[in-house]
């Protein structure tokens, strides 16, 4: 993940602080047993960030309940003493979202991590948040069943984490995010109250709460459990993996693909920069020499997957591709994949640090945007490897920069911050997953307007009245939008007029 | 701005000003679902008109008041569809009022629900305000989710001006088999075949007869078909027969006195309920005619792990399952924020809302 960035402010106990925590303690100290409740520097400091290493806080206490009714107990205590409490999970997130409140409770969800049912008739999972996100496909393998969401960092997240972020991964255009398959979820409320939303059914009545809880980035509830949808795994699964000697040309490819009307289980593409940094790391037999390469998984039942790479190989060969190869085995399948998903990693050998970013655009405008990409590496002087999940037009530019060497840190966030105001230009978003934390608050402000960001305070005071829950992440308020200076754009009015429109 | 956006705004922020209910109307398809709501009726088909589609994006952009077919007579040119199949219910409902209702067809346990294929809403704010949620892309995380939570509102937030949905290609192949079997036979191999990597689309049971869809690869169906056996319905007949059960105008639908809506786990099995009862989206979905008390039918629903609704008939109480008290806190704290006079919808999703 990335590395350290220098303008990390570390906590100094002041008098009042130390009188605060001592206050803290005393009442969770009463609720949870001595080894679920961290005070000491010491111990405190593992907690200070999460995969966004650049942000750094010490909190207040960090509470590690065992149980559902711990976690109400902490809860009820933080909300009778007004104290800020931020929920957290493996700590991956790459946006800040469980960075730490200086004078709040670390609340660390990583004890809940039982699975506590597998039904394999109603294809279900019951799990608790500490559960890790590769575990549950594990527990369901005796059963040929799977849970389709798999982000990057599958092994350690944790589905707590998932549910916060609404993550996605690399087979979310065929088989949806977070929010695609969860059914239920059951949490404690800021008042410290159980709450039960969605259900063993497919409906519910009411509002639909589950929705705006997944992706809320725990400033609604604490979830506690969480009832997921299994899947029958894919009989066979094939890579088709494709060179092309114009990212554009690639970009339609990814456009031709869809228009055939395939939906690939995963259709991802790596630029030149990218494939020569992963290459030598992992041997995937990348082509260095393409401009950039596309992977489109086709999966299902043995003459289905027959059939659909053949159709890949004909739409991508008129789309320009120079060459094709196909896995025929799932060993060659995992080997082609090896690339793509070490990606961040290779990054991270390049260069001291890398700061990944994580913008949406339409499609069809990926030529242009890489286009920009590299004519920003120039203005800023720092390199960027590509790699996006193509199919949902998901961008992660790896900005490399060295935290050590004065100011580069700074022109890796401005460059971060460009790449970000143009997917909003046209027409997408500045998260597509990894969420906004604490990293994107400015960006935010230039995707929304004041009245909808009200709107989301709104939704959040609905959920959390007295403001307690992870307080200051995800949402920008007025203040600070207007500190930042740049404006809400516009849809329809670009702000980049050189760039061509489509 | 455009005239009928600027009618719409004025017509909202006077209302809100000084206090005065208003109905959200689209073409009206749907006047029956929901709890009884007064107001004076705000028309909302005025604003209309397919804003963006381009196939190879998925995307689709559409006013509220376009009415549905017009968009899917869009999309078949283009061999694509709303995988969702919304129900039209007597008539040509507005994408508003699809949206709104958030209703899922016969495709849902498969496919997805109306909310699943929602990317991005505007909202009309009491204030006038024009508030845009979400997006026109696949994926984004950028503030909560409230274009999904306005899917299934009932207006009850404000009326959703736009939509923005992605829409699916059509499948290549499709073909409905029948089995002759118990509900409780049928029960066990819906949830048997969900569980299996077949290209199921839809399922239903009615009468001693289960009937099932495949969509996909023709090879997926051949390999699909000489697995399962049954007995195949011709192409016509079986998407008439489709058709007709997504617009319920299966003879269940006809007139019952009295005709209750469960949703429940799938594996879910047979209820100990009287009465005529159709089965659909692999058993999570089961209709019944019945004219026990509205209590007796919601015991037995909750005793399930799900929740009955009141889809037509009866006269006493209210049409949706209860809402337990911390969820009920949640929506009145919701509705006091959006809405704090009570102007859009009131009662229509939660009685006092």
């Amino acid at each position: 993940m990335q590395a350290a960035a220098p303008q990390a402010p570390r906590s100094r106990d002041t008098d009042a602080t130390a009188a605060r925590r001592l206050e803290v303690a005393r009442a969770l100290a009463e609720l949870l047993p001595p080894d679920c409740l961290l005070r000491l520097e010491e111990e405190l400091r593992p907690y200070e960030c999460d995969g966004l290493a650049a942000y750094r806080q010490q909190p207040l206490l960090v509470a590690l309940p065992r149980t559902e009714s711990q976690v109400c107990a902490v809860l009820r205590a933080c909300h009778r003493l007004g104290v800020p409490l931020v929920a957290r999970g493996a700590g991956t997130g790459l946006s800040g979202g469980a960075l730490p409140h200086a004078a709040g409770v670390l609340l660390s969800l990583a004890r809940l991590d039982r699975i506590l049912a597998i039904d394999p008739v109603a294809r279900t999972a019951r799990v608790q948040p500490g559960v890790r996100n590769l575990a549950v496909s594990e527990a369901a393998a005796p059963f040929e069943l799977y849970y389709a969401p798999d982000p990057s960092s599958q092994l350690a997240c944790t589905i707590g984490g998932n549910v916060a972020e609404n993550s996605g991964g690399v087979h979310c255009l065929k088989y949806g995010l977070t929010v695609h398959n969860v059914l239920a979820v059951r949490g404690c409320t800021v008042e410290g109250e159980i709450i039960e939303l969605g259900g063993g059914a497919l409906d519910a009545p009411g509002l639909d709460l589950l929705a705006i809880t997944l992706g809320s980035e725990g400033l609604l509830l604490v979830v506690t459990e969480v009832l997921l949808k299994l899947i029958p795994k894919p009989e066979r699964a094939q890579v088709v993996m494709a060179s092309f000697d114009e990212v554009g040309r690639a970009g339609d490819g990814v456009t031709a693909i869809i228009a055939a009307g395939i939906i690939p289980a995963g259709l991802e593409m790596m630029d030149r920069q990218a494939t020569a940094a992963v290459e030598p790391f992992v041997k995937a037999g990348y082509d260095l020499s393409a401009a950039a390469i596309l992977l489109a998984e086709s999966d299902g039942t043995a003459d289905e997957v027959a059939e659909e790479v053949v159709a890949l190989e004909s739409v991508l060969r008129a789309a320009g591709a120079r060459a094709i190869s196909v896995s025929h085995s799932e060993a060659e399948r995992l080997r082609f994949w090896s690339g793509r998903k070490n990606a961040f990693p290779a990054a991270g050998r390049l260069s001291p640090d890398y700061y990944c970013m994580d913008g949406t655009i339409p499609r069809k405008a990926l030529g242009a945007v890489l286009r920009a990409i590299e004519a920003m590496e120039q203005k800023y002087g720092l390199k960027c490897l590509n790699v996006f999940h193509a199919g949902d037009g998901n961008l992660h530019p790896l900005i490399l920069f060295d935290a050590n060497r004065e100011g580069q840190w700074e022109r890796a966030e401005h460059f971060g911050s460009e790449i970000l105001e143009l997917c909003v230009s046209l027409g997408g978003t500045v998260t597509g997953e990894h969420g906004v934390g604490v990293e994107k608050l400015n960006s935010m402000c230039v995707q929304f307007s004041a009245a909808e960001c009200a709107a989301f305070f709104a939704v959040k005071a609905a959920f959390d009245p007295p403001g307690l829950l992870n307080p200051g992440k995800a949402i920008p308020t007025l203040a600070r939008c207007a500190e930042y200076g740049r404006q809400h754009i516009r849809r329809g009015e670009l702000p980049h007029p050189e760039l061509p429109r489509f | 701005m455009e005239p009928a956006l600027a009618q719409l705004r004025t017509a909202v922020m006077e209302a809100h000003h000084a206090r005065r209910p208003l109905r959200l109307c689209g073409a009206g398809t749907k006047d029956f679902y929901g709890e009884s709501c007064e107001g004076a009726p705000l028309d909302l088909t005025g604003y209309r008109g397919v804003l963006e589609y381009e196939p190879s994006e998925l995307v689709l952009t559409a006013r509220c008041g376009t009415p549905l077919s017009e968009i899917e007579t869009l999309l078949t040119a283009e061999r694509q569809f709303l995988a969702f199949e919304p129900p039209p219910l007597g008539g040509d409902p507005t994408i508003g009022g699809v949206i709104a209702a958030g209703l899922s067809g016969p495709r849902r346990s498969h496919a997805g629900a109306a909310r699943d294929f929602v990317l991005g809403a505007v909202l009309l704010g009491v204030d006038g305000g024009v508030l845009h949620f979400g997006g026109k892309v696949m994926k984004n995380v950028a503030g909560f989710d409230v274009s999904r939570l306005l899917c299934g509102s009932l207006g009850v937030l404000g009326p959703i001006l736009e939509v923005s949905l992605k829409v699916m290609p059509l499948p290549r192949e499709e073909q409905t088999l029948r089995f002759e079997l118990s509900e409780t036979a049928a029960l066990a191999a819906f949830n048997r075949w969900a569980g299996q990597p077949l290209p199921v689309s839809a399922t239903a049971w009615w009468n001693g007869v289960a009937t099932l869809r495949l969509s996909g690869a023709p090879s997926a169906l051949r390999a699909a078909r000489t697995q399962l056996g049954g007995e195949p319905l011709e192409p016509a007949a079986a998407a008439a027969w489709w058709r007709e059960l997504r617009s319920q105008r299966h003879a269940l639908f006809g007139p019952v006195p009295s005709l209750w809506r469960l949703s429940l786990p799938s594996s879910t099995a047979p209820l100990a309920l009287e009465g005529a009862r159709l089965i659909e989206w692999g058993g999570a979905l089961r209709w019944y005619a019945s004219e026990l008390p509205a209590s007796e039918v919601r015991r037995i629903a909750t005793a399930a792990g799900g929740t009955a609704l009141h889809w037509r008939g009866g006269t006493a109480g209210s049409r949706f399952h209860p809402l337990r008290a911390p969820v009920l806190t949640i929506h009145r704290r919701l509705k006091e924020r959006f809405d704090p006079h009570g102007i859009f919808n009131l009662n229509r999703l939660v009685a006092g809302l």
